[in-house]
């Protein structure tokens, strides 16, 4: 398959095919924000699974908003690892590893402290999203900058389940937040 | 429901000389976001970005990377313009800028980087250009100095549903 995020992959014995890389589905949050953005009968018919996300909190913060996620409706303590990440602050370089959890981090967003109209950004990558021989390892790279404060970060995380993925949930600071007016989600399928 | 076909080279471009800077215009606000590839070499410096022809001060970003030995941290506030990652005159170097809803008038602009050279650094970046204006141009440029021929340059549009 090409590589994640570029289209020439020299590996690629077929040829890239612009349909191997489709839009599934996008929630843009409206005028009063929203608890959680959601996916729900995710088809199979692809390889891998990509999240595309522009997203602010509620969280009474600059730069401490974050994105986190579920998988087929699971909101069971103890059945995800949170992560284990690789991020900087401006000041200095931080690698963390978090327990068991009820949800996976998924990277930064901006929390309500930043200035007006700044979002964060990041990808999600979710590979072999149906296959019910592994269990499901989503990845991130994400950050916010609000000129003076700002997090940039790798991470990934473990969902203790062999199912498929058949819905995706995605709360704020562990759904314990809000996102924001404008906060946008978009889910492509990748195929292979 | 999908959406069909999403991911389109908008531009492409290999340098057939060296140059002091490569110029992505007029582009379609019919997309969702742009990935910007730089495959290539330079003379040493950091590969930088001016969107809609803007200089001033606008641009901030959060930087982390690692040369192999250690991991450091750093920002930059205030600039004029936005660096993906440096570039080198020997090896490839090959940033990758994600720029994100890029056509809505709404929010600023913020973008992630990742970007790395076999003899220099590997580099993840994240910045904001506040203006809330469509990005419909991108200038490609370097702080050492020229673009080098050979090297390509790509802009993907991503449509989302």
């Amino acid at each position: 398959m090409p590589i994640l995020g570029i289209i020439a992959s020299q590996n690629y014995p077929r040829g890239y095919n612009e349909s191997d890389y489709e839009s599934i589905q996008t929630v843009t949050v409206g005028a009063g924000g929203s608890s959680s953005i959601s996916f729900s009968s995710i088809p199979s018919t692809y390889k891998h699974l990509q999240i595309r996300y522009t997203a602010r909190s509620t969280v009474a913060n600059v730069n401490d908003g974050y994105t986190s996620i579920r998988f087929n409706g699971d909101a069971t303590n103890g059945n995800y690892y949170f992560y284990h990440v690789l991020q900087g602050d401006g000041t200095s370089a931080t690698a963390g590893a978090g327990g068991t959890n009820a949800i996976i981090y998924t990277g930064p967003c901006a929390g309500n402290s930043a200035a007006a109209n700044v979002f964060g950004v990041g990808v999600i990558d979710i590979l072999d999203y149906t296959s019910t021989n592994k269990n499901k390892l989503p990845r991130a790279f994400g950050g916010m900058d609000n000129n003076g404060a700002g997090k940039v970060g790798i991470s990934s995380g473990f969902w203790f389940n062999t199912a498929a993925v058949t819905s995706i949930t995605i709360g704020a600071n562990a759904f314990g937040n809000n996102f924001m007016q404008y906060s946008s989600f978009a889910l492509y399928g990748i195929k292979g | 429901m999908p959406a069909g076909p999403t991911y389109f080279p908008i531009a492409t471009t290999t340098l057939s000389s060296n140059v002091a800077n490569y110029t992505f215009s007029s582009i379609p606000g019919t997309y969702t976001d742009l990935i910007l590839v730089y495959a290539g070499t330079g003379d040493n410096g950091d590969l930088y970005l001016e969107f809609n022809g803007d200089t001033a001060t606008n641009y901030s970003a959060t930087n982390l990377a690692s040369n192999g030995v250690s991991v450091i941290s750093n920002r930059a506030t205030n600039n004029l313009s936005y660096t993906p990652g440096n570039i080198r005159s020997t090896t490839q170097s090959v940033p990758i800028t994600h720029i994100m809803n890029y056509s809505n008038t709404t929010t600023f602009k913020s973008f992630i980087s990742r970007s790395g050279s076999v003899d220099y650094e590997v580099q993840a970046r994240v910045a904001t250009w506040r203006n809330t204006a469509a990005i419909t141009s991108i200038a490609v440029k370097n702080t050492g100095g020229n673009l080098n021929s050979g090297s390509v340059l790509t802009l993907y549009g991503l449509a989302a549903a």
